[in-house]
């Protein structure tokens, strides 16, 4: 290993599919993944995260750039990175014909398992995912939230050195998801690195060390949670005016508590706010006072996706946080 | 640091040396390819049986006018044809298990395990090739009951099923290509309609020679025809007049046919599995 401490070292990587001339699916792609943390890739429908995992994972070929993973460059030494990796793919990637044990079995057999210890990992994992009773059941009769737990667990065989798991949540009730993230978390307690890639916000906030953020096949933005969400800026106030008449009184009445510029945009006025609840608060009772009528009033809360817009321009969901002026004014209180 | 959270109890513990593992992950997949015909039990008897429903097809509808033709029974004419058309259409069974699992996911996973490269095409060919002999053990047994008295010498016998066995060879690669390079196991359909002419423009049912010259030309170089009509000798059926060059060498090219087609598509099939996607 030249580097003991980065488990994942991609350098310029590109990869087009149908050729040269094809669609440019990742350009320039950079990542260094710390040993023993947690890295999510985030990024819209499209993005080509799966096209990364599959690259990282041995299973596509990179049309350049360097790959290096465990210690083992990917393009190169694929053998070296297979031994050292799971992978836990997108959709999920068992034997259906088979029951839940079989697939078990049969994966801890090729993961150099002698027959009865197989039998033995299989019931652990049955045991630890929650589907004991369906075990002996072919897996095409499963749900897909439990379809999703035999595939993780036949990734979690023995504990890689890397595990890569592509969406790992997606689809599955809020419980069984809270289980997954609880899987991950011992892996990493023992000594994997993970690297997952997820299209929501909140599950990259829970897992991640680190984040990447993915937009058109490149790192649009990549830090900590918290220093993704400050690179956005202060929270802040939308108000929607009844009337857009009214518009120079609004901006009289609220500059004074905004931590910025006042603006109107489309109908609807947008307060930065440094100190978000004082702020919040003086502004609303300031607009009660003036009896200025109101339509709308949200507080925001800049999310990993206002990240992504802002530094992408790519859209993505938003969330708003809905407070009338009436709770506010019992807040003031 | 928790520890009593330990997700791994039973570490690995099998042998590391290639060789063992090569033959541990081959025995793995066919096992679990043979777990397949337990659980689809109904389409498997069904696959075994396909051969005897299209052979009493084909008995009851040309039977009695090719059996004057011949000079003899035509299930003594048509029992060797049948045989090759067990192995045939194997063709279709391993194109769609190899489809099935690389569309599925299933073959990269296998990829991306440590596990043994040739396990994977290994165990498709040892289960294929079981699935196969079971075939033609009913299709034989069928025969048999059906009033089918082979001639043959123990020698001879071993050559028909060296043939077969060799013809199914041909099918198992040609078929792991195939179902490797399909995007879906949909995608298929197209190829699996080229079964019908290549079986029906040979010598499994028909007389090639009461065929109109240039087609009989074609039957007769169809590599399914050279098995069908090597068998035939092999087992002392009612020869028929194949007058063609491909007819008079029709045991060289049951070998040679074969042979080509696994020249062709067992390294193609290697490389394809082994080399990434790109
Ligand atoms: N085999 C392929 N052939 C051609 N184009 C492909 C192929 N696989 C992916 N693409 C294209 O590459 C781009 C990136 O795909 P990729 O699957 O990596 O995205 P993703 O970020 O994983 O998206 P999602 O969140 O939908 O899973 C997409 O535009 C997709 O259409
Ligand atoms: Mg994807």
């Amino acid at each position: 290993m030249q580097d003991i401490e980065t488990a994942i070292s991609l350098e310029g990587v590109q990869k087009s599919y149908g050729g040269a001339k094809g669609t440019l699916v990742l350009d320039n792609l950079d990542l260094q993944v710390a040993r023993g943390s947690v890295h999510g890739m985030l990024g819209p429908n499209g993005a080509g995260k799966t096209t990364a995992v599959r690259i990282m994972t041995t299973l596509l070929a990179p049309d350049a750039g360097r790959v290096v993973v465990a210690g083992a460059d990917a393009v190169h030494e694929s053998g070296r990175v297979r031994s050292r990796i799971g992978l836990v793919g997108q959709y999920a990637a068992v034997d259906e014909a088979l029951s839940g044990r079989q697939n078990l079995v049969m994966f801890a057999r090729l993961n150099r398992y002698r027959p009865a210890s197989a039998t033995r990992r299989a019931d652990e994992l049955l045991e630890r995912f929650g589907l004991g009773e369906a075990a002996d059941r072919q897996v095409k009769t499963y749900s897909g939230g439990m379809r999703r737990r035999v595939d993780l667990a036949a990734g979690l065989v023995t504990a890689p050195d890397v595990l890569f798991v592509d969406e790992p949540t997606t689809g599955l009730d809020p419980g069984v998801r809270q289980d997954v993230w609880t899987a991950i978390r011992e892996l990493v307690r023992e000594g994997t690195t993970v690297l997952l890639t997820t299209q929501y916000l909140e599950e990259a906030d829970q897992l991640a060390d680190r984040i990447s953020m993915l937009g058109r096949g490149r790192v649009v933005a990549e830090g900590s949670p918290s220093q993704l969400k400050a690179t956005v800026g202060d929270d802040w106030l939308e108000v929607t005016p009844e009337s857009e008449a009214d518009w120079p009184l609004f901006r009289q009445k609220l500059s004074k508590w905004s931590s910025g510029e006042v603006s109107l945009v489309d109908g609807v006025i947008r307060v930065p706010l440094a100190n978000r609840s004082s702020s919040m608060i003086g502004a609303t009772a300031a607009l009660h006072e003036a009896t200025l009528p109101v339509r709308d009033l949200a507080l925001r809360t800049p999310s990993l996706d206002e990240v992504f817009v802002q530094i992408s321009g790519q859209t993505a969901l938003e969330t708003h946080h809905h407070i009338t002026p009436e709770t506010a004014g019992k807040d003031t209180k | 640091m928790n520890t009593s959270t330990t997700p791994i109890t039973t570490k690995p513990d099998g042998s590391t040396s290639p060789a063992a593992r090569a033959l541990a992950d081959t025995w793995t997949i066919t096992l679990r390819d043979l777990q397949h015909w337990r659980h689809m039990l109904g389409t498997r008897i069904f696959n075994w049986v396909w051969p005897i429903i299209l052979m009493t097809l084909f008995l009851g509808l040309m039977g009695g006018a090719l059996g004057y033709a011949l000079g003899g029974s035509y299930l003594n004419f048509v029992m060797p044809g049948v045989l090759a058309m067990t192995v045939f259409l194997g063709l279709e069974g391993t194109m769609a298990a190899v489809s099935q699992d690389s569309s599925r996911g299933v073959t990269d996973r296998f990829r991306s395990l440590p596990m043994s490269g040739i396990a994977v095409v290994g165990g498709r060919c040892i289960a294929d090739l079981l699935d196969s002999l079971v075939s033609l053990t009913v299709v034989f047994g069928a025969g048999l009951i059906f009033g089918w008295r082979p001639d043959t010498t123990g020698a001879e016998a071993l050559a028909v099923l060296g043939l077969l066995l060799l013809l199914r060879v041909a099918m198992l690669w040609t078929g792991i290509f195939v179902g490797l390079k399909a995007p879906t196991p949909e995608s298929l359909g197209p190829i699996n309609m080229l079964v019908w002419p290549i079986l029906f423009f040979s010598s499994v049912f028909v007389d090639t020679a009461t065929m109109p010259r240039w087609l009989g030309t074609i039957a007769d170089a169809n590599p399914l025809s050279a098995t069908a009509t090597t068998v035939r000798e092999l087992l002392g059926a009612p020869m028929t007049g194949g007058e063609t060059w491909f007819a008079e060498h029709a045991s060289t090219f049951a070998v040679v046919w074969p042979g080509l087609l696994i020249a062709i598509f067992l390294p193609l099939a290697v490389s394809t599995y082994r080399h990434l996607r790109s």
